[in-house]
């Protein structure tokens, strides 16, 4: 299971690497959003894959599970939605300001004289 | 009163709420922000009082019982610099209310700025690695939309661009909080530094997990094959949010590393103190390169910033008891003394209309209070004694030598001289030469605006004259760093 | 951009209502088993989005007239204060407290101070992606 899911954070994290490296400023925000679901499922991963219990007081003595990495993952999750949001605006004001979306038409030189 | 710790956390968080209220009130926002910060400034000088006195003072969270809650943990080195940032923070505020604008003010710049305070602060109290990956996304987030507001096109432009580089170095900062709990199973930082403590021998993965956080922290502290985005970002916003960014921000990053690579990474010195040691000579050659060759004002103290990121580095790296003093006290030093310059090279601006050195000059004859602030600021920079630069310096350079580390000590040594040639340049363009006329635009409020400037100047001038009074504290600075066990056992002691 | 589908219009007059109760169940819920705030917040979020989409932005502000970041200042004022209470009592911050009460008509249970907190976040969640929406909706 374990090797499963390192393949899929490995493809995860490619194809963000992937998307990142595009000119698209849309690209961009959906490598972010492919980047940070890889590292959501690389907690997940490395809190150990076990199946259990919820990890409340059970008197049956049934093992439970690690609750903090499910803990760390909604934090990160919020945190995620948080960012990808206001990229998503700023990538719409930055269009709608500088009428593109290309990177590569994004470079400036101010100050470097 | 337990709950002393939280309470720098606590009011700047719970002003930047009421600030969202007042949104349209400007006066109304600027007395709030003000008194906030100075209660903060008493608060956390109450901190540092509480810590030299009884030690190093933890909060469990919730009364969650370390290392099973988030602990908060306020040892010297923190205290010293939560005061540090409500003192920049005071004085950042002073100064925006003759400078930033109506525009600015109404689209929630002063609440902004108090998030960014939260987020600062709590980076350099939290006891919790994860948690410390929630204040920096705080602070991010506060720094992405200070960055922007106003709207202008090199923001839009810039901010897009620190957004991307942050996202991706937040995402790595998960992977390596993943991998060190996949290996200690905890986030209370103390636990994972006796964790790791009674490992036999340091395994690989902690030293890829050591590279991984110096290339997160490296990232926001700007450290030298990763500072490549900090001249374009810093350069795109007004005055204030500068010396916000470049005083405060990349101080984070540097202390993140103090605090993970004393806490985590103290076995395996032959490989991560050796690299931290090269990236940051190299981080100091970058910057004196960058500032010596640039003719904008606003650049060259950017590329400060990053000569002094790899001074403080050095002496991190170099890890003797001497070389961590004099790093701690040149970062508090750098922290006050960037602030200022940032600040006064906005008056400037202000009054010339440019920021490019070579149309202006002669400000001296008109502004010789700016000029004379402008020199001290100046020569403390390149830590000239009395001021305050020069003793941090002395001891990250005396720790070098000590451990026979010649070539870093040498290059910081004669970093000094071209910074001091940096800054000089500035003085001797700007202020000396014949007077030009520049076409006024608005009146400048030139006494308000360089008020807060004097009073950061004045405390880092005391801090330069008062360094025997000022080194006990660091001391007790130094210790935990030195010996992590006593954080450990203040941490973990029930 | 004026929607004119009837047929999306009737429906949501009546899904709206079932989404919010579904969110405030949800809200509830939170408390011993899956669900909280942060879910409800969204949820209702997503009934007012489905506003969004069958009328306009205009005949929704009509309908509800929040200024969403009051609401998000309001939950985050909320929230902070139910964790700085724990202040006044001189026990750590955050500490949470609850008990078991008998009221009239529900008949035993018991309240937490988590929930009050937990309604901060709910509302927060709400004021932040109501924000968000309205900003790029708005513009065009």
């Amino acid at each position: 299971m374990e090797i499963l899911m390192a393949i899929i954070i490995g493809i995860l994290f490619a194809s963000a690497t992937y998307l990142f490296l595009s000119k698209s400023i849309l690209r961009i925000i959906v490598a972010s959003g492919l980047l940070s679901h890889g590292a959501h499922l690389l907690i997940l991963t490395m809190g150990g894959l076990k199946q259990g219990a919820v990890p409340l007081v059970n008197k049956e003595g049934i093992p439970v599970t690690d609750p903090l990495p499910q803990a760390l993952i909604l934090t990160a999750i919020v945190i995620s939605f948080g960012v990808t949001a206001l990229f998503l605006v700023l990538a719409y004001r930055a269009y709608q300001e500088l009428g593109t979306d290309n990177m590569d038409q994004l470079r400036g030189t101010e100050g470097n004289d | 009163m337990i709950n002393l710790i939280v309470l720098p956390i606590l009011i700047p968080l719970l002003t930047a709420v009421l600030l969202i209220f007042f949104a349209s009130k400007v006066k109304t926002q600027r007395w709030i922000s003000a008194i906030s910060a100075l209660l903060n400034i008493g608060v956390a000088f109450s901190v540092v009082r509480k810590v030299f006195v009884d030690g190093i003072q933890i909060l469990n969270v919730g009364s969650w019982v370390a290392p099973f809650g988030i602990t908060l943990v306020s040892d010297m080195l923190s205290a010293l610099l939560v005061l540090t940032t409500t003192i920049i923070g005071f004085a950042v505020i002073l100064y925006s209310f003759s400078s930033i604008g109506k525009e600015r003010e109404k689209y929630y710049y002063y609440a902004l700025v108090q998030f960014l305070l939260v987020g600062v602060i709590g980076a350099f109290t939290t006891g919790d690695i994860f948690n410390l990956f929630v204040f920096f996304e705080v602070m991010l987030m506060a720094s992405y939309v200070l960055l922007v507001i106003g709207g202008t096109k090199i923001q839009l432009r810039e901010s897009l661009k620190y957004l991307t580089v942050n996202v991706i170095s937040s995402a790595l900062f998960v992977i390596s909080v993943a991998y060190l709990y996949s290996v200690v199973g905890t986030l209370n930082m103390a636990q994972i530094s006796e964790r790791i403590g009674s490992l036999e021998e340091m395994p690989g993965i902690l030293t890829v997990i050591a590279v991984l956080f110096l290339i997160v922290f490296g990232m926001k502290g700007a450290i030298f094959p990763l500072y490549f985005w900090l001249p374009g970002s810093y350069f795109a916003p007004p005055i204030p949010v500068m010396a916000l960014f470049g005083a405060l921000l990349t101080k984070v990053g540097v202390y993140s590393i103090i605090r993970t690579f004393t806490l985590f990474f103290f076995q395996d010195k032959d490989y991560t103190y050796e690299l931290l040691m090269i990236l940051a000579i190299i981080t100091v050659v970058v910057g004196v390169i960058g500032s010596i060759a640039y003719w904008n004002i606003k650049k060259i103290i950017i590329y400060n910033i990053i000569t002094a990121i790899g001074v403080i580095l050095y002496g991190v790296s170099v890890a003797t008891t001497t070389s961590f003093t004099g790093s701690i006290l040149y970062l508090i030093h750098d922290m006050l003394i960037k602030a200022a310059l940032f600040l006064l090279i906005g008056v400037m601006i202000k009054i010339t209309g440019t920021s490019n050195l070579r149309q202006f000059s002669g400000l001296i004859k008109h502004y010789p209070g700016l000029a004379w602030t402008f020199f001290i600021a100046a020569i403390s920079l390149a830590g000239i004694p009395p001021f305050s630069g020069f003793v941090g310096k002395l001891l990250v350079i005396q720790g070098g030598f000590t451990a026979e580390e010649y070539i870093g000590a040498t290059i910081i040594l004669l970093s000094s001289l071209l910074v001091l040639y940096s800054v000089m340049k500035i003085f001797i363009h700007g202020f000396w030469g014949v007077p030009k006329e520049y076409a006024k635009k608005e009146s400048i409020s030139y006494r308000a605006l360089l008020f807060p400037i004097v009073l950061i100047i004045t405390i880092s001038v005391l801090y330069g004259i008062g360094s025997d009074y000022v080194y006990s504290y660091v001391s007790q600075a130094v210790q935990t760093l030195v010996n992590p066990e006593l954080y450990i056992e203040a941490v973990l002691k029930e | 951009m004026k929607s004119s589908d009837v047929i999306l219009q009737t429906t949501s007059k009546i899904v709206f209502f079932v989404i919010l109760l579904f969110a405030i169940h949800l809200f509830f819920e939170g408390h011993y088993r899956p669900g909280g705030g942060f879910v409800g917040g969204l949820v209702t979020a997503g009934a007012i989005v489905l506003f969004l989409l069958a009328f306009d932005i205009k005949t929704v502000s009509i309908l509800l007239p929040f200024d969403y970041k009051w609401v998000t200042a309001i939950g985050l004022l909320i929230s902070i204060l139910t964790a700085a209470g724990s202040i006044v009592f001189n026990v750590p911050f955050f500490t949470h407290t609850y008990d078991h009460f008998h009221l009239p008509l529900i008949g035993e249970t018991s309240l937490h101070t988590a929930a009050l907190f937990d309604l901060g976040v709910y509302l927060v969640v709400v004021g932040v992606t109501m924000t968000i929406i309205q900003t790029i909706g708005e513009s065009e």
